[in-house]
């Protein structure tokens, strides 16, 4: 009964530290988000893992009436061009200010790394694409929440206009405020994740993103990306730096 | 009947925990208390709480807990109405460098959640199969009287209360309790913890129903927290009153 017992333990033992090493490996290849030995991110890691191996793919977030409509604070970057932002850069900073003094006609957002057919899109010509409104929540990690109606064309139509190449794996973003992020696959496609440029009916304002930003339905409200200049296909991921957020002690996947 | 209860009046009664149950015990006890601590971190980014589906600082809140320097900061510019009829909806800047530790809070939050979740479902099962959750946890129809319900609440509050070697039989407020932090409270938890997820809630809109949005479910949360912090509270005082070393070595050594 003992021995059966010591085999069992020693069994399990050997089966927890197989997992974990397994997780820590996957943490250093490049197709998932690296730990960087911490155990916080392989919390998250197995968070993200779980959600992915779980749930379904591809379920609707909660879509509201118009009335259901509530007031939403603008945080973070609220305008770009303001030196006194915590993530301003100089270079971008004036470049968003001259593109908002012209009503953004002259902005573009690139599209690189693995597409069939890299290039950029004007505001008009992604408005060209056929759009999709959604009523939806914004949760913020910081625990509000607000409701607005977003207007924009998917993700999944644009990358599907320039060729994703069968490898990639990870979407990643590039803002005014020099802020980057990035998706996977799983939620770039997703119906509802959208480059939203209207808001409630009217242009996307200044402080919520201006002239485009990403909405993620199925994350926090941090990976809704706003004042998008930039996306790049990556067939690995890519921390980004000091300017991603991972480096900065944030968790990569935020479904939760 | 009562031969098949035992009372556990008798001073020095208890026969100790099983192996699992300890391990079960001091896993779960350190993942609540991570919970509690990284909760109330996440809290202070934000200690504002509502009912319904959406809340923020620009809608009236529920209550308002002064535990950060957030609470009531004030620090936005003017508000701009989405739409054009009185009493739309707004929005404002934010100008306020808030209190947040929540890059870390939430992701040791969801890592202690995870402990609890694995651990608290292996507790249950193998509480079920090894007849631990009905012989030891479940209050039982005999002693389920208004009259030994009535007993046990009159000695607790005259804090009569025996030493004991720690481990089952419990009394029926004891069984009571612990049945409804490991049957009730810990599940809810759980449950609106995981309402409050953009991921979860678009796979489960039920859920969503269920609490009354996901702002609610944050409230609900944060009672649960409140009811288990007073229970952690009366468990360790309890414990305490009824031999801290014996109980300690008990809940750590088996006898």
């Amino acid at each position: 009964m003992e021995t059966k017992k010591v085999l069992t333990t020693r069994r399990a033992l050997i089966a927890g530290l197989a997992s974990t090493g397994g997780l820590m490996l996957a943490g250093c290849s490049k197709e998932l988000p690296p730990t960087y030995g911490n155990v916080l991110r392989m919390g998250d890691l197995l968070t993200y893992k779980a959600h992915r191996l779980l749930l379904p793919a591809h379920t609707l977030a909660k879509e509201y009436d118009r009335h259901d409509i509530s007031s939403m604070p603008a945080i973070g970057t609220t305008n770009p061009a303001d030196s006194q932002q915590p993530f301003f850069n100089a270079d971008l900073g004036a470049a968003y200010e001259r593109l908002r003094v012209g009503d953004f006609a002259e902005w573009r957002l690139s599209i690189e790394g693995r597409v069939a057919r890299p290039g950029t899109y004007t505001l008009t010509e992604l408005k060209r694409f056929a759009s999709r409104t959604q009523i939806t929540k914004h949760t913020c990690e910081e625990g509000w929440s607000s409701i607005a109606e977003w207007t924009g064309v998917p993700l999944r139509t644009v990358l599907d206009a320039a060729g994703i190449l069968p490898q990639a794996r990870f979407v990643n973003f590039y803002a005014f405020d020099d802020i980057a992020d990035g998706i996977d696959m799983f939620d770039a496609l997703h119906p509802q994740t959208i480059l939203a440029y209207g808001m409630n009916g009217r242009n996307l304002p200044v402080s919520h993103g201006a002239p485009v930003r990403l909405r993620v339905e199925t994350q926090l409200g941090y990976k809704s990306v706003k004042y998008l200049h930039r996306i790049v296909v990556k067939d690995e991921f890519d921390d980004m730096g000091k300017n991603g957020l991972l480096q900065n002690g944030w968790s990569w996947y935020a479904g939760i | 009947m009562s031969s098949a209860i035992p009372d556990p009046l008798t001073a020095d009664s208890g026969s100790g925990h099983t192996r699992w149950v300890r391990i079960s015990h001091w896993i779960v006890a350190t993942s609540v208390l991570t919970l509690a601590l990284t909760g109330f971190v996440i809290l202070m980014a934000h200690p504002r709480l509502y009912w319904g589906a959406v809340g923020n600082d620009l809608t009236p809140a529920l209550f308002e807990l002064p535990i950060s320097r957030n609470h009531k900061h004030g620090g936005w510019e003017r508000s701009v109405a989405f739409f054009p009829d009185a009493g739309s909806p707004v929005t404002a800047s934010r100008t306020y460098d808030i209190f947040n530790e929540n890059s870390w809070g939430r992701s040791l939050h969801f890592l202690a959640a995870w402990f609890l979740v694995a651990t608290g479902a292996f507790y249950v099962l193998a509480g079920i199969f090894s007849g631990h959750v009905r012989r030891d946890l479940l209050p039982r129809g005999p002693e389920l009287t208004l009259q030994r319900l009535r007993q046990d609440l009159t000695r607790h509050a005259r804090f009569k209360i025996q030493p004991t070697k720690g481990g089952p039989p419990y009394g029926v407020l004891q069984k009571c309790t612990y049945f409804g932090v490991v049957f009730l409270a810990l599940p809810l938890m759980a449950l609106t913890g995981m309402t409050m997820s953009p991921a979860i809630t678009a796979a489960y809109p039920f859920l969503l129903t269920v609490f009354g949005g996901s702002q609610s479910a944050r409230t609900i949360h944060f009672g649960l927290f409140v009811a288990l912090i007073l229970f952690l509270i009366v468990h360790v005082f309890m414990v305490m009153m009824s031999g801290f070393k014996r109980q300690l070595r008990a809940m750590t050594l088996g006898r």
